[in-house]
């Protein structure tokens, strides 16, 4: 089982991510489950979602303990308490950013872990762009499956196809396909530090 | 045909499929995409000719529904946590009045302190009000349950909660098997109400019922509402036939036949606890699990003969009878042998998760040392020293 978890606030689409992932692990023949972790729903307030990936039936129903994946969708999360926990030595980070993993200030995090795991994208940045809001949720999904290849991008841009509809849906489309693009480059060059 | 979907739609879907004529609801955290669901069904069309009628509260919601019921429509509802209490005065009218309509709670505590989160509170202040009350143990078998819901109520004339936990079911997107609709056409015949309220044809229900016949009309509630436990796993069973898989009936054992120790829950706990039942005998020790599917009326001996080669119980509550302990621990105390010790363990209050890592605790440690007749698990030891010093 593939566990992933995602972190962000109210209004960037975590559990719309989460749900996304699950749609594209389902059209590529897995079993999947998401669900959020609610508090009172409102924007801003911290937000986490998970999802699990299986290639037989899930039953379980309690929140991911063991952390397959962890997904970052607001950067100012990073020093909140237990946003790294549940984490095991191969696990992958992708946390949305500008800058890299190593000059986020989270540096003690990447001991003893492979680099090529520790990954950041500027998934706001491209959001901006290519949606012309700053959603990063779809950019970030993107960036997830390049790097963890859990799932094949094109089932994710097909879960994006069922979510969004017309110019949004190709918007969010495209900014997967480019944050995947980013990544890819990110993780060959750790590979090769 | 299988689609990855939230479990609140998929109940929609499946209530869809009911062709219910009148829907009423009063939105509340967590069963709000259920009726969402069914008022976009209803604005668009698709579920022409049936009434999606707005109303003002919980209490509305439940009278309209029994004004409609009692007009001979099919009725349908749901609520959760404060909702269903500010409807109690409906909920046991509905039962007295023998209406077969159908409500999903979407299970949440009550307050306060106000939380917005799971537990079994709500539905069981309100389960000895006289409605059959059945607990999903998955989305699966919320969807399934909602379909054989109607049946049960309509068959027995009475009122029917299918309770399915709040945000853990209600918000989960799983791939689901839902259900087409000319499917549970066959499964489900068109309503035909005992009676009906009709002007052309005027009859009185709900008349006041004096001392002389108050305890016969009870008596009688009682003896109908037991009927369901022969037909509830008649509906499951033709189901299985129909559909091609278990949902429902009263109870639900799991690796039981040759089990030690046997551990009793309700609603969607049930596949954490069957991972752990797993993992458990992996590692020698012989666990097994039931799951009460049909909560009032309580299958006593279903659970008696389910329980009968346990040496020792366990069972998880997911609501306090404060002051008491667990509701289903009072239920399943009766149907042990004499001699089988039974310890009751409340769990999940308030949307506390309860984790594979807890309950295999919990379970090493009945199977160990023993559990007192009564604990909490995950209990904030620390917290409570410092606020009781």
């Amino acid at each position: 089982m593939f566990q992933v978890r995602i972190h962000g606030r109210g209004g960037q689409g975590v559990v719309t991510a989460a749900e996304m992932l699950s749609v594209a692990a389902f059209l590529h023949g897995r079993d999947s489950q998401a669900f959020p972790s609610f508090g009172s729903e409102r924007m801003g307030a911290p937000v986490v979602a998970y999802c699990r990936i299986d290639s037989a039936p899930i039953r379980i129903h309690d929140p991911v303990a063991e952390v397959d994946c962890l997904v970052i969708q607001d950067p100012t999360l990073l020093h909140e308490a237990d946003v790294f926990s549940g984490l095991h030595a191969d696990s992958y980070v992708l946390i949305n950013s500008e800058r890299t993993f190593m000059a986020l200030g989270v540096e003690d995090i990447a001991r003893g872990r492979r680099l090529e795991r520790l990954l950041t994208v500027p998934a706001t940045d491209l959001a901006r762009k290519y949606i012309g809001r700053p959603v990063p949720n779809t950019a970030l999904l993107g960036g997830l499956v390049a790097m963890t290849e859990i799932v094949p991008l094109t089932a994710v841009l097909a879960a994006i196809r069922r979510r969004f509809e017309g110019e949004l849906a190709d918007a969010n489309a495209m900014v997967a396909s480019a944050a995947a693009a980013y990544v890819r480059a990110e993780r060959e060059a750790a590979r090769h530090a | 045909m299988l689609d990855q979907v939230e479990g609140s739609q998929a109940i929609a879907h499946a209530v869809a499929c009911c062709r219910p004529q009148v829907v009423c609801a009063y939105p509340i955290t967590p069963q709000t995409h259920i009726v969402e669901g069914l008022g976009v069904r209803v604005k668009e069309g698709s579920l022409a000719p049936c009434a999606f009628i707005n109303v003002e509260s919980e209490f509305a919601a439940l009278s309209v529904a029994i004004g409609a019921s009692a007009a001979g429509s099919r009725a349908y509802t749901a609520t959760a946590s404060q909702g269903l209490l500010y409807m109690t005065e409906a909920v046991y009218n509905a039962a007295g009045l023998g209406l077969p309509i159908v409500m999903t709670v979407a299970n949440r505590a009550i307050g306060a302190p106000i939380n917005i989160w799971n537990d079994h509170s709500d539905a069981m202040a309100v389960r000895d009000s006289g409605w059959v009350q059945m607990y999903a143990a998955d989305n699966q078998e919320a969807v399934d349950l909602h379909i054989q819901a109607f049946r049960i109520a309509e068959e027995l004339s009475v009122p029917v909660m299918i309770c399915v936990d709040g945000f853990v079911l209600t918000h989960a997107f799983e791939c689901l098997d839902l259900p087409e609709p000319t499917a549970v056409d066959s499964f489900l015949p068109p309503f035909v109400p005992r009676q009906r309220l009709d002007p052309e044809a005027p009859l009185t229900i709900g008349a006041m019922v004096g001392p002389d016949a108050f305890m016969e009309v009870r008596y009688l509630a009682h003896t109908n509402l037991r009927r369901a436990l022969e037909l509830i796993p008649a509906v499951a069973s033709d189901f299985n036939h129909q559909f091609g898989r278990q949902s429902g009936g009263l109870v639900a054992p799991y690796r039981v036949e040759d089990a030690g120790m046997v551990v009793v829950a309700q609603g969607a706990v049930a596949g954490t606890l069957h991972q752990v039942v797993d993992d458990l005998r992996a590692e020698g020790l012989p666990v097994g699990a039931l799951t009460i599917t049909t909560y009032r009326p309580f299958p006593l001996d279903a659970v008696r003969s389910a329980l009968a080669g346990a040496e020792q119980v366990v069972v998880i509550d997911r609501a306090l009878a404060t002051g008491s302990g667990g509701f289903l621990a009072a239920d399943v105390r009766p149907a042990l042998a004499a001699g089988v010790p039974c310890a009751n363990v409340v769990a999940g209050l308030g949307g506390r998760p309860v984790t594979q890592a807890s309950l295999r605790r919990c379970l090493q440690g009945a199977a160990g040392p023993g559990l007192e007749p009564l604990s909490f698990l995950d209990l904030r030891g620390a917290v409570l020293e410092e606020v009781l010093q």
